[in-house]
């Protein structure tokens, strides 16, 4: 099951929209290193809002497209984490150090135009990062 | 009052990585059933997908068997992992919980085990592997 | 009870009338047919002993005349299922009305004897008969007593449970004091099953109210063990993959000493002393600014 992949902007959406098998997350992986180089974007957002389970092969992929993503100039939030699943990967010991989370869409959005922002200012030497 | 089967045994075959996906929807579907908690079917969900996919990982091909269950007036899900492969050779170390927040390593057998309310690994070198986990309805409000 | 040899019970399962199987029917039959002088016998028994007093007359009177034909019909199915479905039935009823577990186990008891007396009084003649036929009841009736008085104290255990876990959610509440921003002011003993259920209401609490900040005040808690302190971290670590910010406030020295202990990196988790600083320190992340209200007016 292919996972759709909109591009805003200088931003790249996935949005999954059911249950992966580890292939088809491993698929989704692939798909978005590729764009985000052919685009050079500068911000992935993977929505998981569906997925209703978390467990450690889904947060390595995760961690590896955060990790790809910052190697291209892309920084990663992930968005839509339920209540349920966040509860159930912090008892797993799962957990996204080091990646942005955000609570939907709009958050996840509003976070890279911050971060966005935030390069610009440093590079006009404003140096204020705006920790969000 | 002993322990009865309230439903017959549902199997799920576990050889491919989709596999993982129907034990563990299945999983969530029995324990909707039973009335747990959104939560704790999530918990369910996210267990059987660890213990299914540890099944793939090092033994290729196993299974995983569902019972609900009626014990007094406690109402809980049975599941069962079994494969035939290598086996764990300490299953003592592979338990052992550090709490550690690295997360997504090794085999997720003590992360799964905080997720569950009854937890029993059966393993020897060489004899594959059983593992037994129950998780009971919650008296909700 | 002195008892003379009876006769050994048939190798071949058939049903002699010595069968405990036709004793039961015959005693199932003549508990049918004096059904309403047993059962108002026992009604009478209840209240002379005081038993079921939350209850009037007429109530007692219905649900004796359950009891009693639930009771025959396990005698006669040797099938318990039924009755134990009954007794919890009963037992939710009876005991928000206040009956207690002592009243159920004595009517029960009080039908067993009623019933017995009447076996007496009609086979008094017939001695081995009367033996073969208690020698059937007593077993099953003792079972059917077990199984109501289990029945009823499950389901008081089951109604405890359910109110304190309702006890439980309404004393931790989780407050929303400004836009985006939540107070959680966790107060007295936290145990696994509070901490649980404080988790779930947070995470449901963040994504209905969009919360960009949370302040979890542990001033009230006066010790946690590593288990509990554990609980914590995941707490704030859930908050967090929900997108909110967590700023613990209210962290005595005892509880600092048990999250270093269990390998919590402090520096990554943003504590301020007491509430009204992690409330401002909130403020400030949310791009809020309090000005004094003289100030303001003087800019609008």
């Amino acid at each position: 099951m292919e996972v759709p992949i909109l591009k805003q902007g200088h931003y790249l959406i996935a949005s999954i929209q059911s249950a992966l098998s580890d292939a088809d997350l491993s698929q989704l992986r692939e798909a978005l290193i590729a764009r985000v180089g052919k685009f050079r974007a500068r911000g992935v957002i993977v929505d998981v809002t569906a997925l209703d389970v978390m467990d450690s092969f889904a947060v390595r992929t995760l961690r590896d497209i955060a990790h790809m993503a910052r190697l291209r100039g892309a920084e990663t939030v992930i968005v839509g984490i339920q209540p349920e699943v966040a509860f159930a990967m912090v008892q797993l010991g799962l957990t996204l150090k080091g990646i942005a989370t955000a609570l939907d869409l709009e958050e996840g959005l509003a976070f890279l135009d911050r971060q966005a922002q935030g390069r610009i200012d440093n590079r006009q030497g404003h140096g204020r990062i705006d920790r969000g | 009052m002993g322990v009865s089967t309230v439903a017959d045994e549902l199997r799920c075959l576990i050889a491919a990585d989709t596999d993982v996906v129907q034990a563990r929807q299945t999983g969530r579907d029995l324990a909707a059933e039973i009335g747990f908690s959104a939560g704790d079917q999530t918990v369910v969900a996210a267990a059987i997908s660890e213990i299914a996919r540890n099944i793939l990982m090092y033994a290729k091909r196993g299974e995983v068997r569902f019972t609900k269950v009626l014990d007094g007036t406690r109402q809980g899900l049975i599941v069962v992992a079994e494969d035939d492969g290598p086996g764990i050779r300490d299953v003592s170390r592979a338990m052992q919980d550090g709490y550690s927040t690295s997360g997504g390593l090794g085999l997720g057998l003590p992360g799964a085990r905080r997720l569950m309310d009854e937890f029993e690994v059966v393993s020897a070198p060489g004899q594959g592997t059983r593992i037994t986990m129950r998780k009971w309805k919650r008296a909700s409000a | 009870m002195v008892k003379k040899d009876a006769p050994p019970p048939p190798q071949d399962g058939s049903a002699s009338p010595e069968s405990t199987q036709a004793l039961l029917r015959e005693l199932v039959a003549h508990l049918r047919q004096n059904r309403t002088q047993l059962r108002e016998e026992w009604a009478r028994r209840i209240t002379r002993a005081q038993l079921l007093t939350a209850m009037t007359e007429e109530e007692i009177f219905a649900e004796a005349t359950s009891v009693y034909d639930n009771y025959v019909e396990a005698l006669e199915t040797g099938t318990f299922e039924a009755l134990q479905a009954y007794a919890r039935n009963l037992s939710e009823r009876i005991i928000p009305r206040g009956v207690e577990t002592h009243e159920v186990v004595g009517i029960v008891l009080l039908l067993r004897d009623v019933l017995a007396r009447s076996l007496f009084a009609k086979y008094h003649e017939d001695f081995n008969k009367l033996n073969r036929i208690l020698d059937a009841y007593e077993p099953a009736a003792n079972r059917i007593a077990n199984t109501v008085a289990v029945g009823f104290v499950q389901e008081r255990e089951r109604i405890i449970r359910q109110q304190q876990e309702a006890i439980r959610e309404l004393s931790t509440p989780v407050l929303q004091v400004r836009e985006r921003l939540l107070i959680l002011p966790i107060i007295g003993v936290i145990d696994p099953q509070r901490n649980r259920q404080l988790t779930e209401q947070l995470l449901r609490a963040i994504r209905t109210n969009r919360a960009k900040v949370v302040v979890i005040d542990i001033t009230g808690v006066a010790a946690m063990d590593s288990n509990v302190a554990n609980q914590l971290v995941q707490t704030v670590e859930a908050s967090r993959l929900l997108g909110a910010t967590v700023i613990v406030t209210g962290l005595s020295p005892e509880i600092a000493q048990t999250l270093v202990t269990i390998g919590v990196d402090l520096s990554e988790m943003a504590t301020v002393g007491d509430l009204q600083g992690g409330i401002e320190e909130a403020e400030r992340l949310l791009g809020y600014k309090v000005i004094p209200y003289a100030e303001a007016t003087q800019q609008a």
